[in-house]
C-alpha cells in the first residue's frame, strides 16, 4: 500500500487529453495587488517542444511556478492531461533556476536524482533496487555516471542542471517546465540536454521551457510562446516571427 | 588501566549519569544534523528560554513542571513554524521575536510570584543528579524522536536542501519543518531538565558541526555526531570524576575539542586539495 504526499490521491490521465491548457490564468503574488500574469490561455499537445520566450520580469517563472502548482492562480483554469494541478503531481517536473537548492547539503548526486523516485514512492518507503537502477541508467544518458558519488557543490553549473534534469527522468514525467536551465551551461551540457530534450519529445512527453536562447529555436522547440509584462502576446509557429522578442 | 575506567562507575550516580549524557548525546546530536544544516543554531537557547511561562504557570497552578514546560516549548515551536511559514518571516528572526517574547511573559509572571526559586532546577539541570524518572522520561522522547527521524528520513532530507521541488511533488516543506520544530520542542524540555541549557545547547550544535566538517552524506553526519556525543560525554564524566570539575561543562568542553580536531583534519585536507 502506498501513502502518497499531498491530499489528492493518484489519478490517472484523462484519455486523450491535451498535456497543458490554461484558460485565462491571473497568478500574482501576495502582497502585491497587481497581478503578474493577466489571463493568459495557451494550449501544449503532447510530444511538443515549446519556448517561453520574453524579456526579464514578463512572467515566464511566475507561469512556470502556477503550472508547478508552487502559486495558486488568482483566477482561471490550468489543467495538466485533464486533471487539475496537484492532481498528478508525479506527472510534472519542475527545474526551477538553480538558486533554489542548497548545493551545500551532504547530499550526493545519485542520491539528489534518487528523490525523483519519491513521488512514486509516497510515505515510509524506502527506495529499492529498482529505483536505483532507473537511476543509473538515466546518470549514464546524462553523463553524470563518474559523479555519482560526488557531493551536489563539487559539480559545474552546467553539471548541477543535468542532475536535476536527470531527477526529471528518473520522475518519469509526462510535462517538463524548465525554466532557464540553459544559462550559465558548458557547450557540452547543452548537447547533452538538448538530446535529452528531443529523446523525450519522441517518447510523446511535453516540455515548457522559459529560455534566453533564440538562436537556435526553430531546431530546438515545435512552438513558441511569448509573453510580454504579464500577457501572452503572440504564440507563433513561425518562428521567425520572434525576432525582436 | 582497567580499573581506573571502571571504578567511578561503581556509583549509581555515575551510571545514570553516564546513561543520562548518552541518551541526550545521541538525540541532540542526530537530531542537532538539521540544526546546523537547516542555519538554525540558536534554537537550541531559543527553546530553552520559551519554557520559562511555562513553568511558572504550571508551578502557580500546582500542575506537572515537565508538562508545563512542554506545552510552552510546543507552542513557542508551533508559533515560530506559523509565522515564517511560506516565507513570509524569516525563520532566525520568527525565533528572535517569540524567544524573546516568551521569555518576557515568564519573567512578568515570576515578578506576580513570591518564590520561584524552586523554578530553578529545570533549567539548570545536573547530569550527575539524575533520577531514575526522569532518565525513563528521556529515554521515551528519545526513542521517539529518533525513530521519526528514521520513518521520515528522506522527506525531511528533501525538505531541508530542495523545499521547492518537495512542493511540487505535494510534499509540503512547511509541514516537515514544523514537524522538526516540534521534535526539537520535545528534546530541548526533556533535556534541559536533566542536563541544563548550556549542554543541551551545545550537544545540538557542536557534535553535528564537527561532523559536518569531515563528511558529505547526512546519515554519516548523524551517526558521526552521535559518536562524538558519546565520546564527549565519557571524556567529559572521567575528567569530572578524577580532576573533579563539572561534569556538563567538562563534556561541552570536550565536545569544542572534538570540534577542533575536525576543524583542522577539514583545513588541512582542503589546503591538500587546493595545493
Amino acid at each position: 500500500m502506498n501513502l502518497f504526499y499531498g491530499r489528492r490521491r493518484y489519478i490517472d490521465m484523462v484519455p486523450n487529453a491535451l498535456a497543458l491548457v490554461i484558460d485565462r490564468l491571473t497568478v500574482g503574488y501576495s502582497g502585491l495587488p497587481e497581478p503578474v500574469l493577466r489571463e493568459v490561455s495557451l494550449t501544449l499537445p503532447p510530444g511538443v517542444r515549446a519556448a517561453l520566450v520574453g524579456p526579464n520580469g514578463s512572467g515566464k517563472s511566475t507561469l512556470l511556478k502556477a503550472v508547478a502548482g508552487l502559486l495558486p492562480p488568482r483566477a482561471g483554469t490550468i489543467l495538466i492531461y485533464g486533471r487539475p494541478v496537484g492532481a498528478c503531481h508525479h506527472r510534472v517536473a519542475y527545474l526551477p533556476q538553480r538558486g533554489d537548492v542548497d548545493w551545500r547539503f551532504p547530499v550526493t548526486v545519485e542520491r539528489m536524482v534518487l528523490a525523483g523516485r519519491y513521488v512514486h514512492l509516497g510515505w515510509l518507503r524506502r527506495p529499492g533496487d529498482d529505483d536505483r537502477e532507473r537511476v543509473q541508467t538515466v546518470l549514464v544518458k546524462l553523463g553524470l555516471e563518474d559523479l555519482a558519488g560526488r557531493q551536489i557543490s563539487q559539480l559545474s553549473g552546467g553539471q548541477q542542471q543535468r542532475a536535476l534534469l536527470a531527477r526529471a527522468l528518473v520522475q518519469e514525467a509526462d510535462l517538463l517546465l524548465l525554466d532557464e536551465p540553459l544559462s550559465a551551461v558548458d557547450v557540452a551540457s547543452r548537447r547533452i540536454i538538448d538530446e535529452v530534450l528531443r529523446e523525450l519529445r519522441d517518447q510523446g512527453k511535453s516540455i515548457l521551457m522559459a529560455t534566453h536562447h533564440l538562436e537556435r529555436i526553430d531546431e530546438e522547440f515545435e512552438l513558441a510562446f511569448a509573453l510580454d509584462d504579464g500577457a501572452l502576446r503572440q504564440v507563433a509557429r513561425t518562428l521567425p516571427a520572434l525576432e525582436g522578442v | 588501566m582497567m580499573e581506573w575506567l571502571l571504578e567511578p562507575f561503581r556509583f549509581s550516580f555515575m551510571q545514570t549519569g553516564l546513561a543520562a549524557a548518552i541518551l541526550v548525546g545521541v538525540t541532540c546530536a542526530t537530531l542537532g544534523a538539521y540544526v546546523v544544516l537547516r542555519r538554525m543554531a540558536f534554537i537550541g537557547d531559543a527553546l530553552a528560554h520559551t519554557v520559562l511561562p511555562g513553568l511558572v504557570v504550571a508551578y502557580l497552578g500546582g500542575w506537572s513542571l515537565f508538562g508545563g514546560a512542554l506545552a510552552a516549548g510546543l507552542l513557542t515551536a508551533l508559533g515560530i513554524g506559523w509565522v515564517s511559514r511560506r516565507g513570509a518571516v524569516r525563520e532566525d528572526t520568527a525565533i528572535g521575536v517569540l524567544f524573546t517574547a516568551m521569555f518576557a511573559l515568564g519573567i512578568l509572571l515570576m515578578s506576580r510570584v513570591r518564590s520561584f526559586r524552586d523554578l530553578s532546577h529545570i533549567l539548570f539541570g545536573n547530569v550527575l543528579g539524575v533520577r531514575t524518572t526522569d532518565l525513563a522520561q528521556m529515554a521515551a522522547i528519545a526513542a521517539g524522536v529518533l525513530l521519526t527521524l528514521f520513518l521520515l528520513h528522506k522527506e525531511l532530507e528533501l525538505t531541508s536542501y530542495d523545499p521547492t521541488y518537495a512542493e511540487v511533488i505535494g510534499l509540503s516543506a512547511d509541514r516537515m519543518r514544523m514537524l522538526l520544530l516540534v521534535l526539537l520542542a520535545f528534546t530541548v524540555v526533556a533535556c534541559i531538565q536533566i542536563v541544563g541549557v548550556i549542554l543541551t545547547s551545545a550537544m545540538l550544535v557542536t557534535p553535528a558541526a564537527a561532523a559536518a566538517l569531515l563528511t558529505n552524506r547526512l546519515p554519516r553526519m548523524m551517526g558521526l555526531a552521535a559518536f562524538i556525543a558519546i565520546g564527549s560525554s565519557l571524556i567529559g564524566l572521567y575528567a569530572s570524576y578524577y580532576a573533579d570539575v563539572a561534569s556538563g561543562a567538562a563534556i561541552v568542553l570536550t565536545c569544542t575539542a572534538f570540534f577542533g580536531v575536525a576543524w583542522l583534519i577539514h583545513s588541512l585536507r582542503t589546503r591538500g586539495a587546493a595545493g
